[in-house]
C-alpha cells in the first residue's frame, strides 16, 4: 500500500531562507559580481559551461555564485535552464584551423609552424602557495612581442606524408545524432560520442584516460597538438541564403596522435583521438581525447578489455548531471520503501529462527 | 536556388561583413551610434527581440564530420524600419536590446541615406576588434619558446 505522505513546506522554506545566508556569508564582507566571477574564477566558469552543454559566460557565473561554488549543482542549474529555452537553429562546424590562437603546444614537434605558444599556462608554476595574492598586490602587465606566422595544425603536417589517419569520417550517408533530442542508444556512433564526452564530468574522464595510461586499454598517446583560443560561430539564415556570424567563443582542442594501424589494404599510420572543449580545460579536451581513441575498438577491430574502451559503460556514467541525481535521491525519503524491506528482513529472520529451532529440535531427538 | 544567387553576389557579402560586426558590437556602441543619429526612422518589431539556443558544432579531428559540441545562447530580433527595410539582428549571450539594435542597423544598412553612418560604425567596431586581437596575439606570442641546441662537451 502507497501512503502519501505531506509535511515539511516550512522546514523546506527555511531551509532554503538558511541556505540563502550561508550562501552571502558575511555581510560586512561585500558580496561578488556576476562580472567578478567571469574575470577572476574563469576556468570555473568554463567548466560550468562546458560540462552543462550551453556556453554563456555570465549565466555560468551565476550558476556558480548561486551553488557557492559547488561545481556539480552550478552545471545541474545551467543545465535546468538551458530546457527553459527554444532552439534556433545548428551552427556551421566552428573552424579550429582558423582559431585566434591564445596558447598552443605540441609534444610530437619542437619546431613547427607558430611555435609552442605557452599561453596562460599553470605548466612550469612551481604549484607554491602565493601569499602576495592575499594582500591583492599589483599584478604586471603581459610582456608583448611581435606575433609570428599563422599557428599550422600539427595534425596537418603529419598528413602530408600519409602517416597518420584523416580527421574522422562517418560512413557514408550517416545522419548526425544530438543527444539532446534521441535517446541514448548503444552501440554509438562517434559523433554522438563525441558530444557525450564533450559534456562528460572531467574528473570522470581523467580518471578513464588515466586509466589508459597505466594499461586498462593502452593507447600509446601522444599530444600532437593542444590549442586554446576563439572561433566565430556561424549560423545559416535561410530568410537571407546565407551563414552570418554571431560572435565568438573559446575553446580547447586537443589532437592526440596514437599507436600505429595498419591492414592489407592499409600501410600502418598513426591512428587519433580527438577533443573538443567549450571554454580553457586542457585536462577535459586532453582526457576526451584520450576516451575517444580508447573507445573507437569496433574501427580498428581491438578486443575491449578495459573500462575506457566500453563504450555503454563510459558514456552511460560520464554525464555528473545525470549521475548526481540518481546517487543523491538515495537521500530523499525512502520511507516506505524500508518499511517494506524491514518487514522483509523480520519475515526472513522469523523464517530462519524457526528453521533452526526444528533443525535443533531434531538434533536433540536423535542424541536421545 | 534564389538563395545560390544571393549567396555569390557581392552586396551580400558585405551585408554579411555587416551582420559580422554588428554581433561583436557592444550595447554602449550600438546605443550611442542609434542617439548621435539624425533622422530616426520608426521602428516596427517583425519578430522577438528573443533569446534561444543554437547548437554549435564541431568536426571531429578538427576538419572532418560534424558533431554537437553544445548549446551557446543567442538572442534575436527581426524588425522592419517606417522606410520599408527589413534588418535582422543575432548575437551570442541574452542580451535582447543588443540584439534589436543590430536589427536596426542591419536594416539601416540597406538605407543608401544611413549607409555612411552605419559604414562608420563598423569602422567603430573592427577597430576595437583588431585592437584587442592585436593585443592577445602580441601577448601570446611573447610566451613563444624559442628553443636553442646545447652544446655538447665532447667532440
Amino acid at each position: 500500500m502507497y501512503v502519501a505522505v505531506k509535511g515539511g513546506e516550512a522546514a523546506i522554506a527555511n531551509a532554503h531562507r538558511l541556505l540563502a545566508d550561508r550562501r552571502r556569508g558575511d555581510r560586512t564582507l561585500p558580496s561578488i559580481t556576476i562580472q567578478q566571477v567571469v574575470e577572476q574564477l574563469g576556468l570555473a566558469v568554463d567548466r560550468v559551461m562546458a560540462e552543462a552543454s550551453l556556453y554563456d559566460r555570465e549565466l555560468a557565473a551565476l550558476a556558480v555564485r548561486q551553488a557557492r561554488g559547488d561545481m556539480i549543482e552550478a552545471i545541474f542549474i545551467l543545465r535546468a535552464y538551458r530546457t527553459t529555452l527554444p532552439r534556433f537553429g545548428y551552427s556551421e562546424p566552428v573552424d579550429t584551423a582558423t582559431m585566434k590562437v591564445e596558447r598552443r603546444v605540441s609534444a610530437t614537434y619542437k619546431d613547427l609552424p607558430g611555435g609552442q605558444l605557452l599561453g596562460p599556462t599553470f605548466d612550469y608554476t612551481h604549484r607554491l602557495l602565493d601569499p602576495s595574492l592575499i594582500d591583492d598586490a599589483a599584478v604586471e602587465e603581459p610582456a608583448v612581442k611581435e606575433p609570428g606566422e599563422h599557428v599550422m595544425r600539427v595534425s596537418d603536417i603529419l598528413d602530408g606524408e600519409g602517416l597518420i589517419e584523416g580527421d574522422g569520417r562517418m560512413p557514408e550517408g550517416h545522419v548526425m545524432g544530438d543527444l539532446t533530442r534521441e535517446p541514448m542508444e548503444f552501440p554509438m556512433a562517434r559523433d554522438l560520442r563525441l558530444q557525450a564526452l564533450a559534456r562528460g564530468d572531467e574528473g570522470f574522464l581523467l580518471a578513464l584516460a588515466y586509466s589508459t595510461q597505466r594499461g586498462y586499454g593502452r593507447t600509446h598517446p601522444f599530444v600532437g597538438e593542444v590549442r586554446i583560443g576563439e572561433v566565430e560561430v556561424e549560423l545559416d539564415l535561410p530568410e537571407l541564403g546565407f551563414a552570418v556570424s554571431l560572435g565568438v567563443v573559446r575553446v580547447t582542442e586537443c589532437q592526440m596522435v596514437n599507436q600505429f594501424m595498419g591492414s592489407a589494404k592499409q600501410p600502418p599510420q598513426f591512428t587519433r583521438g580527438y577533443g573538443l572543449v567549450f571554454g580553457q580545460s586542457e585536462r577535459k579536451a586532453m582526457s576526451m581525447s584520450l576516451v575517444d581513441r580508447a573507445l573507437r575498438t569496433d574501427e580498428f577491430s581491438e578486443d575491449i578489455v578495459a573500462p575506457a574502451q566500453d563504450q555503454e559503460f563510459v558514456i552511460s556514467h560520464a554525464d555528473n548531471v545525470q549521475a548526481t541525481g540518481f546517487v543523491e535521491h538515495l537521500k530523499l525519503p525512502h520511507y516506505v520503501d524500508f518499511q517494506a524491506e524491514l518487514d522483509l528482513v523480520r519475515r526472513m529472520r522469523r523464517d530462519y529462527d524457526a528453521a533452526r529451532t526444528g533443525s535443533q529440535d531434531g538434533m536433540k531427538e536423535a542424541a536421545e | 536556388m534564389d538563395a545560390k544567387l544571393k549567396q555569390e553576389s557581392p552586396p551580400d557579402m558585405a551585408r554579411k561583413e555587416c551582420m559580422r560586426l554588428l554581433a561583436r558590437a557592444s550595447f554602449e556602441e550600438l546605443n550611442a551610434a542609434w542617439e548621435a543619429l539624425a533622422d530616426k526612422p520608426d521602428v516596427s518589431p517583425v519578430r522577438g527581440p528573443e533569446t534561444g539556443l543554437v547548437m554549435v558544432r564541431g568536426r571531429i579531428g578538427g576538419g572532418g564530420d560534424a558533431f554537437n559540441l553544445g548549446e551557446a545562447t543567442v538572442s534575436r530580433a527581426t524588425v522592419r524600419l517606417s522606410t520599408g527595410e527589413i534588418g535582422h539582428g543575432q548575437l551570442l549571450g541574452t542580451d535582447k536590446q543588443r540584439a534589436r539594435l543590430a536589427a536596426i542597423f542591419d536594416a539601416l544598412f540597406q538605407r543608401d541615406a544611413n549607409r555612411a553612418a552605419v559604414e562608420a560604425l563598423h569602422r567603430q567596431i573592427a577597430s576595437r576588434i583588431d585592437t584587442e586581437d592585436r593585443r592577445t596575439a602580441e601577448e601570446t606570442a611573447a610566451t613563444r619558446v624559442d628553443f636553442f641546441t646545447m652544446v655538447r662537451g665532447d667532440d
